[in-house]
């Protein structure tokens, strides 16, 4: 009984360093790749306007980075501390990306040490520029690193179990794991796509507040074109992920999709409540959808979980927290189209008056705390049922 | 070299790394308050911040390294130590999380608190404090086994003569090289009065490392015996350490040659750690865990040395491109940019 509320303390207490560190991570990994474009367009068309963008966001960004070196260090410490069997077995197959994530990080953190101290050091702005590149660098491969001990927890592989004894050990197998590609992509897409809505939404509640500055224009655009691309990536790869579940862990899949039996021409089921005996009410049921997002064909069968013992179910509140995760991921790539569908056909009197422009920037605004809250849903949808295998 | 004493070894010097750094840090933080409380803070302030600002995150990255590489060398090391320190573990993290909250508001948001910034010299003493405790129960004798499970023995920790010692030696130690340190900073900087504070700081934590050091040593050998007569096999080691000593005090008081001075701390800190660590041979923790047992598999010992190889090949030009433009460029350290 002691070990079971332990266990369980143990997973909060994760949940919580985690849940606050992905923000923080997730702005580490996307933000510097920002702060590269509008330093780049500043230095090629010579306009002040960017660098100073590149500039403010640097200065915001290493607040972000402090608080994120220190809950980074908090998780990786937390992962012996909590963890410790965990990791006295698993390190045996996955020590080497968590090792390599170091030197990543320890990469980023000494050019971007050098970078924020030598804004006006060089004669040439373009080495300053080049200084940022590895921190860019080193922020994509940190997270990369780190995706994939994630990925491997999901689905291991590179070693074999004898006698519970683990033998056999291929570190690079276990890395590159089937769960590695869609993972990977996902989280850096993701990163890049929710660093993108942040800004943008500085430069929105400015627009909003009334400051009709170029300066804020130019802002929004950029990071809305950057948020627009990657949010099209992002579901685009999340689609993969849902065929990746559909393979390899159709029992995450079933849980966040609520697929209690096992069947062909499989409906998706959005929203909704459940009762205490498992039955949904109140939901919206597309037809062939499950089916067609597990395996690309309408009356593909997607197992259930019922093909799963309970104690190995996750728990099935995660799809409240993957239905959300997926509004807003959904929304908020509307919205940037939306944007640039305005940009481009120019509805009469918009741009002139600015009334139709200011109308969308007062939902632009709404986007931070929404982002935010989107990908803390996905991670903690992803832990609840990580833990299962 | 067998790989298991390359792993330790790289781990070893990795520690002794932020053993320097992260004391230069903790050190500063507390200089910091200390003469903020007694009225000279503008005369060393600008200092601290003007070295610390770009390389607190480097300074931390070398915690992490060292206890993932200790965990990806020596799994076993994670059952034993995560399980034993739990609580005080957690406890560390916390004391960072509010240093690492000074640097993300004090410094960077720009926002001056006083509380905030007590709280942050108190850590620059507290954090070594706890840190010790690693040290401390790899000694034995601190840690019960009872039916499996791994659990620390509280009240032999807290009424331990040797544990206590240990505290004493890390915090005067940090206060010790970080004064050093930054003697030889202000006087890049030609900043006479810092250099002058500074250095009247150097020579008055000098002698109580020595005398703490003193102290470890006469506790080990009642709580230790069979590290103690290691060490004393390894005497010429830390009678190097001694002499680095020596030379270090000699050139602080006569005001000479401040680079030189703080070398000679480090050599003394790096007989002194390196004396430590190699009498501690084989055990990473006594009596329980051996190099030799805990040690990972020969795949992953290799992949991660490879891993480190590259790594170290990416970090060396990086840290002294650092260390150029921040350390060693006049320019910057006295303020003119």
């Amino acid at each position: 009984m002691f070990e079971q509320n332990a266990a369980m303390w143990s997973r909060y207490l994760t949940e919580l360093t985690l849940g606050f560190h992905i923000i923080f991570a997730t702005i580490g990994v996307g933000v510097p790749l920002m702060i590269a474009l509008a330093q780049w367009i500043g230095i090629k068309r010579n306009d002040p306007h960017y660098l100073l963008l590149a500039r403010r966001w640097t200065r915001g960004f290493v607040i972000t980075v402090a608080v994120g070196v220190v809950t980074g260090t908090a998780i990786g410490l937390q992962l012996s501390l909590l963890w410790p069997n965990f990791m006295e077995v698993a390190g045996q197959v996955i020590a080497l990306p968590l090792f390599m994530e170091t030197f990543a990080f320890f990469f980023e953190a000494i050019f971007l040490g050098i970078y924020i101290y030598t804004w006006d050091r060089f004669k040439n702005r373009m080495r300053h520029f080049l200084i940022l590149i590895p921190v860019t660098i080193g922020a994509t491969m940190s997270a990369f690193f780190i995706t994939t001990v994630n990925s491997f927890m999901n689905a291991p592989q590179g070693f074999e179990m004898v006698d519970g004894m683990i033998t056999n050990i291929q570190p690079i197998a276990a890395m590159f794991n089937p769960a590695t590609p869609t993972k990977v992509a996902h989280v850096l897409s993701s990163a890049y796509m929710t660093s993108a809505f942040i800004l943008a939404s500085i430069a929105a509640v400015q627009l909003w507040k009334g400051k009709d500055h170029v300066y804020h224009k130019k802002a929004l655009h950029i990071t809305l074109g950057v948020a627009m691309v990657f949010s099209i990536a992002t579901a685009i790869i999340g689609d993969f992920s849902g065929k990746y579940l559909a393979d390899y862990q159709p029992e995450k899949l079933a849980a966040a999709e609520w697929h209690f039996e096992t069947e062909g021409e499989a409906p998706l089921i959005l929203f909704g409540t459940l009762d205490e005996n498992n039955n949904v009410h109140n939901e919206l049921r597309l037809p062939y959808a499950l089916s067609i997002l597990a395996y690309s064909t309408p009356g593909a069968e997607v197992t259930g979980l019922d093909q799963f013992p309970k104690e190995e179910q996750p728990p099935l509140y995660i799809h409240y927290l993957f239905d959300l995760m997926v509004t807003i991921g959904v929304l908020l790539t509307i919205l940037a189209i939306t944007y640039f569908l305005i940009k481009k056909w120019k509805p009469a009197g918009c741009f002139e008056n600015g009334s139709c422009f200011l109308s969308f920037c007062r939902d632009r605004s709404r986007c931070l705390p929404l982002k935010s809250a989107g990908y803390s849903l996905k991670w903690d949808g992803s832990r609840g049922s990580c833990v299962v295998i | 070299m067998s790989l298991e004493i390359l792993g330790i070894s790289v781990l070893w010097i990795f520690l002794f790394g932020y053993i320097i750094i992260g004391s230069i840090d903790f050190g500063a933080g507390f200089f910091s308050t200390y003469t903020e409380w007694s009225g000279k803070k503008h005369l060393i302030h600008p200092i601290i911040q003007r070295y610390l600002s770009p390389v607190w995150e480097v300074t931390n990255v070398f915690l992490v390294f060292f206890f993932v590489g200790i965990i990806g060398f020596f799994p076993e090391t994670a059952y034993y130590y995560g399980t034993a320190l739990l609580v005080p573990g957690s406890i560390s993290i916390m004391l960072l999380a509010i240093r690492g909250a000074y640097y993300a508001f004090n410094t960077y948001g720009g926002k001056e608190n006083k509380w905030f910034t007590f709280l942050y010299g108190v850590t620059g003493v507290l954090i070594p404090a706890s840190f010790t405790i690693v040290l401390t129960i790899s000694e034995g004798g601190f840690i019960s086994l009872a039916d499996g499970s791994v659990s620390l023995l509280y009240e032999e920790l807290f009424t331990s003569a040797y544990s206590w010692s240990v505290v004493l030696l890390a915090i005067v130690s940090v206060l010790f090289i970080s004064a050093s340190f930054l003697t030889w900073y202000a006087d890049q900087a030609n900043d006479h009065k810092a250099t002058q504070l500074l250095r009247k700081y150097t020579l008055a934590w000098s002698f109580p490392t020595i005398l703490s050091a003193l102290a470890v040593m006469w506790y080990l050998r009642q709580h230790n015996a069979t590290h103690f007569s290691n060490m004393l096999d390894l005497s010429w080691i830390f009678i190097l350490s001694v002499v680095a000593f020596g030379a270090a005090v000699w050139l602080f008081y006569h005001r000479k040659r401040y680079g030189f001075a703080f070398i000679a701390v480090v050599l003394q800190y790096f007989f002194a750690f390196f004396g430590y660590g190699i009498s501690h041979f084989p055990y990473l923790l006594y009596p329980h865990l051996q190099i030799f047992d805990g040690f990972t598999n020969t795949t992953m010992a290799i992949f991660l040395v490879v891993a480190f190889v590259m790594g170290l090949v990416l970090l060396i030009p990086s840290l002294y491109l650092l260390v150029k433009l921040f350390l060693f460029n006049k320019p910057y350290v006295q303020g003119q940019r």
